[in-house]
């Protein structure tokens, strides 16, 4: 199996079409599940690692019946993991999602978001 | 010949026009801080999800576009109102999303463009290309709508204009495409398998009959 077979058969309840492919319903969602192959790929971490930081999510109390926050525990997990791995700090993932958010405040229409455009930076 | 660009000329009246979602904001940190440490390459994911970038979500666009080709009454309501002839469909976009339909013609094809992904009605075409939010593409596609068409294999008609729509966080466009020539016997199922996603940017025109996806 691949990086990316692995990825589907270690994320429960992934939505997917008849086809078997992942379903997105926003773009954010299909970057956050690229990243996530990506970084399996490179053997960041294990596809059981994965398995049980995105359950853990979940399964979580407070989900939403229409499971339609899927993704959002899919952030929370790979973002809880790569914080248990050092790759980086809560904290600094709490400051750039700021940024990003100033950023684009700032960035007039039509022109690409760039973390630059955050005044604080 | 000049393109006629139907730019809209307002963006000075939303200063907030860019907002980024809780989530996307948190995601480009994400993607910022593993770029930063090198674990992972921009371009490689968005390699990934152009693999998938078309067969993603509900072909609502496409039926759509089916549904207008087969019943003019249904055609004559997305041009008066696109948002309610959509939603009646089923397919509803988010809070304060409008549609607006722009129909091709012998005279006028329609081109939309933007580069910020988070102008793009999601919940009708499905996931947008990678190129729709590259930078070129929109100041290109502005300033030489027929070059960038012929870069997608798009040769248009002498003769044909081409308008150009610039989307934006409050209305977002679909573009019908003209209806095949000798699809007359098709219903709206298969008439629905010869619609593009790029048919519906204008960056590329439904598929002849006998050519379904």
């Amino acid at each position: 199996m691949n990086a990316f077979e692995l990825t589907l058969s270690g994320s429960p309840e992934l939505p997917k079409s008849n086809e078997g492919d992942p379903v997105f319903s926003e773009p954010w969602q299909a970057e956050a599940f690229a990243m996530t192959v990506r970084l399996h790929e490179k053997g960041v971490f294990s596809w059981s690692e994965w398995a049980e930081a995105l359950s853990h999510e979940l399964y979580k109390p407070g989900r939403r019946a229409d499971a339609s926050d899927y993704f959002d525990c899919w952030v929370a997990a790979l973002s809880r993991l790569v914080t248990e791995l050092s790759i980086t700090s809560r904290e600094q993932l709490d400051d750039l999602t700021e940024s990003w958010h100033r950023a684009a405040e700032a960035t007039p229409h039509g022109k690409p978001i760039l973390l630059e455009n955050d005044p604080k930076r | 010949m000049t393109p006629e660009n139907d730019m809209h000329d307002h963006d000075h009246d939303h200063d907030h026009d860019n907002h980024f979602s809780e989530m996307q904001a948190r995601v480009k940190a994400l993607e910022t801080v593993l770029t930063q440490k090198g674990l992972i390459d921009p371009a490689a994911i968005d390699a990934i999800v152009e693999t998938y970038e078309t067969k993603i979500g509900p072909r609502n666009g496409a039926r759509v576009v089916a549904k207008a080709w087969s019943e003019p009454d249904f055609a004559d309501w997305l041009r008066r109102d696109a948002t309610a002839a959509i939603a009646s469909l089923g397919y509803t976009g988010r809070q304060g999303e409008h549609m607006r339909a722009v129909f091709n013609t012998p005279e006028t094809h329609n081109l939309v463009v933007c580069t910020l992904c988070s102008c793009y009605p999601w919940s009708v075409l499905g996931l947008p290309p990678v190129w729709y939010k590259a930078p070129p593409y929109r100041s290109r596609a502005v300033i030489d709508p027929r070059g960038v068409l012929d870069e997608f294999g798009v040769a248009l008609p002498e003769g044909q204009k081409i308008r150009v729509w610039d989307s934006t966080a409050e209305l977002r466009y679909i573009v019908i495409p003209q209806r095949p020539a000798g699809t007359e016997g098709l219903d709206q199922d298969a008439l629905a398998d010869l619609v593009t996603r790029d048919s519906m940017i204008g960056t590329g025109l439904a598929k002849p009959a006998g050519e379904a996806l």
